[in-house]
């Protein structure tokens, strides 16, 4: 097994599409069921899953991406920290062409002589902030679950290492507090939720136990079209029997104690903080920001940058879109001001954005 | 941005593992894995991460599970 191939065969596609056809024929009426991850997303685009479902099954895409859901504020912070001299402001490819307040962003800052750098692993830094002793290496630390234990191990690596030059700015955030937000929305009416197969890996099922609690489904799936299938078809079978609980579709890597390891290296380093998000406004306890053991390496410590008016683009939807409020078909910008080359919302930006995986597949039902 | 893949460890050295995915050699740390891996082990990598071990005998079960279901009609 390679555990790609295995979970694409198109008789098993086959099948479980009928199962899911017999399943919401015996539920007999409209079905909502959110994603929050962006990989699942673009599966789900790229597969073009969407034409092959029921038609009164609504598959919505939630705030799933850390790119998209980062406020404006934040990345105009991000610009300003780039742009203080004497630094090297470090992120993953995807920030880049975010666009701040002004349609500002960090790649026209790096044309304008600042140095900014693209890496794919935060491990990049050290070798970074080792080879430059002169320069202060601020690294935009972005991402769920998933990602906050690997810059919290960062992190503990420089602190061991004796590492003075380099700090960490946290847009870090976690994903339960924002479903259960969504949950509660009374115009969202969300049957249940697929949620986020590698977030899962590092918290487990039983973070998801909030949702079974109000009435929802819940499946972790995997990202290979019968994994997003057969997520499905779990949450379907959930609504058809009303049982409701939380199930692992992808066991193969979640387990439901999660990973006690990656989590406790994370809350060494972090500590919840209340965080603004794009489209859903501040959310308690969503934000990880670092503890004040590790205060030497936050970059809004020792940075302080001065109060900085934001303003998002005008007539964006983003933040709508994120909310599962909005298709990116209903945006007016969408394939018309705001495309891939030209992005005037986070959305289209990042290869994982709801209107970017809806515009390179053009199935933006 | 979450984006993960599963790969075999060929090497260990240290806290480094180097990780083949279909021919692609790269590099993983292994110091978020809560359990020891052997070379011939699979990983999930994350940003340069092993993030978990795969449960090979786990995910062969419930493929062979599923295509049981769909052999005897029942899905």
């Amino acid at each position: 097994m390679k555990y790609i191939d295995e979970y694409r065969e198109p008789a098993l596609v086959e099948r479980l599409l009928r199962q899911i056809h017999r399943e919401m024929d015996m539920i007999a009426r409209p079905v909502g069921i959110m994603e929050v991850c962006g990989t699942h997303t673009m599966a789900i685009s790229r597969c073009a899953l969407r034409d092959l479902l029921p038609g009164p099954l609504r598959l919505i895409s939630g705030p799933g991406c850390p790119v998209c859901v980062t406020s404006v504020e934040d990345v105009d912070r991000a610009l300003a920290f780039a742009g203080i001299g004497n630094v090297m402001f470090i992120t993953f490819g995807d920030m880049l062409r975010v666009p701040g307040t002004e349609r500002v962003t960090l790649q026209r800052l790096r044309a304008d002589g600042c140095d900014v750098r693209i890496i794919s692993s935060p491990r990049a830094c050290l070798s970074l902030a080792e080879r430059n002793p002169g320069k202060n290496i601020i690294f935009m630390g972005i991402g769920f679950e998933t990602t906050a234990p690997a810059v919290a191990s960062l992190i503990l690596t420089a602190s061991a290492r004796g590492l003075q030059n380099l700090s960490v700015f946290s847009v870090h955030k976690v994903i339960p507090p924002a479903m259960k937000m969504l949950l509660d929305d009374p115009v969202l009416c969300l049957d249940g939720f697929l949620c986020p197969g590698h977030v899962s890996i590092v918290i487990g099922g039983a973070a998801y136990g909030f949702i079974p609690g109000a009435g929802a489904a819940a499946v972790i799936a995997g990202f290979e079209p019968v994994d997003v299938l057969e997520g499905i078809m779990m949450i379907l079978r959930q609504i058809r029997t009303g049982e409701r609980k939380v199930e692992i579709q992808y066991a193969r890597a979640v387990r439901e104690e999660g990973n006690p390891r990656a989590r406790e290296i994370m809350y060494s380093v972090f500590e919840p903080c209340d965080a603004s998000w794009r489209g859903l406004g501040v959310i308690e306890a969503s934000g990880l920001a670092l503890s004040d053991k590790f205060r030497t390496f936050d970059a809004r410590r020792r940075f302080p940058l001065p109060e900085i008016r934001s303003k998002e683009e005008p007539g964006c939807a983003c933040g709508s879109i994120l909310k599962g409020v909005m298709t990116p078909g209903e945006c007016p910008l969408f394939e018309v001001r705001c495309t891939p080359e030209d992005p005037l919302g986070p959305c289209m930006v990042s290869s994982e954005g709801t209107c970017a995986a809806s515009y390179t597949y053009r199935r933006g039902r | 941005m979450c984006i993960g893949f599963p790969g075999k460890i060929v090497s260990i050295d240290d806290n480094i593992a180097v990780i083949d995915i279909s021919g692609t050699q790269r590099e993983a740390c292994l110091d978020l894995l809560p359990d020891e891996v052997t070379i011939g082990d699979y990983v999930l990598c994350h940003a340069g991460y092993a993030i978990q071990k795969i449960d090979e005998e786990l995910a062969k079960e419930k493929l062979d599970f599923l295509k049981e279901l769909i052999e005897h009609e029942i899905y």
